[in-house]
């Protein structure tokens, strides 16, 4: 179970207070009335799933209610910060990242992750 | 009575302490604080079970919870019993009755051993080669044997009597294993001020100290120093001990889970007492001071019962008192076995010898065997053994002589190690790397993933000296790391440690490859050296696969005892180095956890929330049936006299359309939308437009997901200007809710609007039918009631009763309706009221199965049944619903896709069935032909289909390819034994024209 920081709440709460919400900054297309069937195909359906550091959207649904975004690397599971809906995409320092790596080294044998490029 | 193998002068138990248990029906006498496995091995038993597959007796193999072979059915009564419980963790309590498993009839004497002498049958992956045909005999005859021949216990038949508990907990540091590295760690961090959790699984403190008479920590004999640091501790209030708690689960960001056995080792538990309980602990830092776990070694035949880990000989003597024997023989690869000889020897037991796998052997060991008159063989090893039921012999020879030059010793045990390996669970659990080091043959922690320290022989540090200011050094970093200061203080002196020295990993000598050795490397799962090989060389290459392929390491073992011999051997066979072949993956939990533990309160009455509307005692009173509908009982139909189902909802609809009905509609998802903003808002939500909607009107709104399907649906009323009463789906409510939520924060920040669920505010009463408005008009005050001033499809606000109401004239019938909302607690009197007025002019009331025969005559959807996720309000019949002007709404993008707007879609139509007394089965499969060759191409399918007593026929609603177009064609339902033909009709079948709501 993670702890997660509602920035609204500005405290840690249980995963348990959460829902989780998809990818963040995915703004709904102001055209919906004529968007074309590829531009449809990309707001709605697809995504990065990355491997690595991601943005996503949680609900504190059993708190304040409010909807907020995070940014997390999806191997370690461990969050760098989350923020606000409607911030910008924080920028991320090369020391941030590094703190939420999975080790790339060691056994077992099961296939090392090395990902530092990912938060570009 | 004498119990022949209890040694007095060792060991903590008080010789006046007796208890009574039984075991396999036989009385039995114990010591307070003995385990079960020490209580048996003191009365000369060790004979505890038998093997998994080959029913091989077997007897204790260690003294904790790596225990593989003697798991007991334990029982206080019928009801509390539990099975494959480790008799080296049972503590005995006064009456306790354990039963060995997996034997018919007797323990001596088990049928089930014929599997042994098949051995050469039941190689690794038996049942994937032999159960595969004929398909047939799989339903009837392999799985049932399959079944009754797995699993070693039986499950208690009775309910779980015993109450459990469950408790969070946040601490600065928790400490898992309170053996010399834990209890120095606890020490240091508790003295410079952190909040402490120190967690041990056995019934003491101490860990291996309680079992070493040599070491001197600060010139305290080991047990001496446990219970001084204990007591200094326990006088600390920052600190929180558990003993018999097991940390059993490593969650991320440093969220441990633990299970405290808190009375399965009383005698007579007070009956409020909880029978285990679960933590859930959130830590700043962690320290696994796990220990190791010690090694068995793999030859011929070492799994006959009197054969055993030399580290559990030695704590049975240390803490019990208790000899595994008289005539110990002593076969290892480490230096940590020859202390177990010299201080059985000491206790005034017979040791055959040792015999020792090495060439080389540190030469204090050997003059210190010489002192005691012990006799060691180097370079030799344990070929064999004999005895059926106890070892009675073992063959030693040179190693690699090939067999020659055997010699025979007589013994009645034989103590084993092939040395330690660090008990690296919960740090790979915690998802830290592990490292491989050659020299000592074991995978230490290298790269962590938590807050997390190991300390101590987890970590591979095997000198008692250097685990403990390794231990120091954790708790003084984490002080730091948390904020506190610290100083380093005295140095610990350590005299005496005994060594580590030594392993061996994969098989001894004796254990092949010869195909017919018995050599087990899984004791619990019965797998042997011939079975890893034989993987390998039937094609399995990666240790995952030969894992689940001979099932070693599985289970409850989780390769505590197994991992590092499978490994070695299968890294042999595939000429490839260990860490090449890589670790399997160790899995919660370390050791297995009741279910009670982990359901905890959520049982009976708590296993789930139940909803229950205001209204729900009057329908109680009225004798209704209830039906589930999510968490909600709602009414399903009120039966009168001896009626069944069908006569009753027969009986409801008829009553309704005739009369009136009155029905229970609190269940309805309620949601208030409220602000300047709210219209534009709901534009945006729902498909139909609502700037023209007049305050004091209703409409029925569709809501669809971007994707342009249906999503939920429901009456809106506009209270205000700016104040909208929104109905939703009884389950919908909170992902409407949700939904909106969404867009308004994320999409919409800056609109004015404010969301409230109000699902639980109103109670809501429906009453349909021709006398709905004389019945309730009465009732209420400062409404206007007549059809002009209060038409069809509006609301007014007044009272009822004498009490708020917003009246919705509206219906889900098709008889003029009236959906009464009142707050919630005066629904029932409000209930009572109408049914006092109504029921002398032969009003009904009716439940949510009427409710659904009615909706459907008039071919009203309900969303889940008659759409399913792929409907969009054009295949439903409802694009007059769509705001054909609108520039924006959820959904618009996606139902203008051409997919969605393609011809042929499927189309929610009405069938009628030929035979007109046929209903349909709700799901079945619709095709335009069914004489044609199987498979038949689907066309649809039917949603919902009840019997309509009001028409004298059956009615059904369905999904029908290109249904709009093909209203008057037959179709046909192939149904098991028949084939049933239909019409497609409109699927609005009672009073088409609408005019009744109007009455």
């Amino acid at each position: 179970m993670l702890l997660i920081h509602c920035p609204y709440c500005e405290e840690e709460r249980p995963e348990l207070e959460f829902h989780g919400a998809g990818e963040a900054h995915i703004a709904r297309p102001t055209n919906m009335g004529e968007i074309s069937p590829e531009d449809f195909e990309k707001f709605f359906f697809i995504r990065d799933n990355r491997k690595g550091v991601v943005f996503e959207r949680w609900r504190h649904l059993h708190g304040c209610g409010r909807f907020f975004n995070a940014v997390r690397h999806s191997v370690s599971d461990k969050f760098i910060c989350t923020y606000k809906a409607g911030e910008p995409r924080p920028k991320l320092t090369d020391k941030q990242i590094a703190a939420v790596l999975p080790p790339a080294k060691g056994t077992p044998a099961n296939e090392p992750i090395v990902n530092k490029g990912d938060a570009k | 009575m004498s119990a022949p193998n209890r040694i007095s002068g060792y060991g903590k138990l008080s010789p006046t302490k007796q208890v009574s248990f039984s075991f396999d029906g036989k009385a039995l006498q114990a010591l307070e604080g003995d385990t079960l496995a020490s209580a048996l091995l003191a009365n000369g038993i060790h004979l505890m079970g038998r093997s998994f597959k080959y029913h091989r007796p077997r007897g204790i193999l260690a003294s904790g919870a790596e225990e593989p072979n003697a798991l007991m059915d334990i029982s206080r009564d019928n009801a509390r019993r539990q099975p494959n419980v480790r008799a080296s963790v049972q503590e005995v309590f006064d009456g306790m009755k354990a039963e060995s498993q997996n034997r018919f009839p007797s323990l001596a004497f088990d049928v089930g051993a014929v599997n042994d002498g098949l051995g050469r049958f039941l190689p690794a992956g038996f049942y994937y080669k032999t159960f595969m045909w004929p398909r047939k005999a799989w339903d009837k005859l392999y799985e049932p044997i399959i079944r009754s021949a797995a699993g070693l216990g039986k499950t208690p038949e009775e309910v779980d009597p015993d109450t459990y508990a469950n408790r969070f907990a946040h601490r600065d540091i928790i400490i898992i294993g309170a053996g010399a590295a834990g209890l120095q760690a606890a020490l240091t961090a508790a003295k410079f001020g952190l909040q402490v959790m120190l967690v041990d699984e056995n019934a003491e403190l101490g860990g291996s100290l309680l079992s070493d008479s040599d070491v001197r920590i600060n010139r305290k004999s080991g047990r001496d120093w446990v219970e001084a640091v204990e007591a200094e501790l326990r006088g600390m209030d920052n600190v929180t001990i558990l003993t018999r708690t097991t940390a059993f689960g490593y969650y991320a960001q440093n969220m441990i889970s633990l299970v405290e056995r808190v009375s399965d080792h009383l005698a007579m538990p007070e009956a409020d007492l909880v029978r285990e309980r679960l933590w859930q602990v959130r830590a700043g830092r962690v320290i696994l001071a796990t220990g190791a776990i010690e090694r068995h070694l793999v030859f011929a035949d070492n799994d006959r019962p009197g054969i055993m880990l030399a580290s559990a000989g030695r704590e049975f003597l240390h803490k019990y008192g208790v000899t595994p024997g008289q005539n110990i023989g002593v076969y290892t690869a480490c230096d940590s076995a020859y202390y177990a000889a010299f201080d059985l020897k000491q206790a005034g037991v017979s040791i055959v010898a040792i015999i020792d796998c090495r060439e080389r052997v540190d030469s204090e060991l050997l003059s210190r065997a010489n002192d005691l008159d012990i006799t060691v063989r180097t370079g030799q090893a344990v070929t064999s053994t004999s005895g059926r039921l106890r070892v009675k012999l073992m063959s030693v020879c040179a190693i690699n002589s090939g067999g020659v030059g055997v010699e025979k010793y007589e013994i009645d045990c034989l103590l084993m190690s092939g040395g330690w390996t660090p008990s690296v669970h919960l740090f790979s659990q915690s998802r830290g790397k592990l490292a491989y080091e050659t020299e000592k043959g074991r995978f230490v922690p290298d790269v962590y993933m938590e807050d997390c320290t190991s300390v101590g022989s987890c970590n591979g540090t095997d000198e008692m000296a250097d685990a403990l200011s390794e231990a120091k050094n954790a708790a003084l970093n984490a002080v730091k790391l948390l904020g506190g200061k610290a100083n380093k203080g005295r140095a610990i002196s350590v005299e005496n440690a005994c060594s580590m020295e030594g392993f061996l990993t994969g098989s001894a000598d004796g254990a092949g490859p010869d195909d017919f050795v018995k050599a087990f490397v899984d004791f619990q799962n019965d797998v042997t050296a011939k079975d890893i090989r034989l993987a390998v060389r039937e094609g399995f290459r990666s240790i995952e696969h030969v894992k689940r392929y001979t099932t070693t390491g599985m289970a409850t073992d989780q390769g505590k005892m197994s991992n590092m011999h499978g490994l070695a051997i299968a890294a042999e066979m595939l000429g490839k180095e260990i860490p090449e072949v890589g670790l399997t993956t160790f899995r919660s939990p370390y050791t297995p956890v009741t279910f009670g533990t982990i359901i905890n309160h959520a049982r009976g009455d708590l296993f789930d929330v139940t909803r229950r509307t205001p209204m729900h005692e009057g329908a109680v009173a009225r004798g209704a049936v209830f039906e589930d509908v999510g968490n909600w009982k709602r009414a399903w139909y009120f039966p009168q006299g001896d009626e069944d189902m069908h006569a009753a909802v027969n009986r409801e609809c008829k009553i309704t359309r005739q009369v009136a009905g009155l029905f229970d509609a609190s269940t309805l998802g309620k949601i208030e939308v409220v602000g300047p903003d709210a219209v534009k808002f709901m534009n945006i939500m729902y498909t139909n437009p609502w700037d023209k909607l007049g305050v004091g009107r209703l409409r029925y709104g569709i809501m669809c997901r971007e994707d342009g399907f249906i999503y939920d649906d429901g009456v809106v009323a506009r209270m205000g200007e700016n104040q909208f009463h929104v109905t939703t789906t009884t389950g919908g409510a909170p992902r409407v809710l949700n939904m909106m939520e969404d867009y308004l924060q994320t999409e919409f920040p800056d609109w004015k609007v404010w969301l409230t669920s109000i699902s639980e505010q109103w109670a809501v009463l429906a009453v349909n039918g021709p006398k709905a408005r004389e019945i309730i008009e009465p009732l209420v005050e400062g409404i206007d009631m007549s059809t002009e001033a209060f038409p069809h499809m509006s609301v007014r606000e007044g009272k009822i009763c004498g009490v708020p109401v917003r009246l919705m004239r509206m219906s889900f019938t098709g008889e003029t309706g009236f959906e009464i909302n009142v707050p919630a607690n005066y629904g029932q009197s409000v209930w009572d009221a109408i049914w006092e007025r109504g029921a002398p002019l032969g009003m009904t009331t009716y439940g949510t199965e009427a409710m659904h025969v009615m909706r459907a005559e008039k071919g009203y959807i309900i969303v889940g049944q008659d759409t399913d996720g792929t409907v969009t309000p054009q295949d439903a019949g409802l694009s007059w619903a769509v705001g054909k002007k609108k520039k924006d709404f959820v959904g618009i993008g996606g139902m203008r896709r051409p997919d969605l707007v393609a011809e042929g879609r499927r189309q929610l139509v009405g069938l009628r069935t030929m035979d007109a007394k046929i209903v349909l089965e709700e799901g079945a499969q619709i095709v335009n032909n069914a004489d044609v060759p199987i498979p038949v191409p689907m066309v649809g399918f039917v949603t919902s289909s009840y019997w309509s007593e009001c028409l004298g026929h059956s009615i059904a609603l369905a999904l029908v390819e290109d249904g709009f177009n093909r209203t008057g064609e037959t179709i046909f339902i192939p149904m098991e034994d028949r084939v049933i033909a239909a019409k497609i009709v409109s699927p609005v079948f009672y009073d088409e024209q609408g005019g009744r709501v109007n009455g």
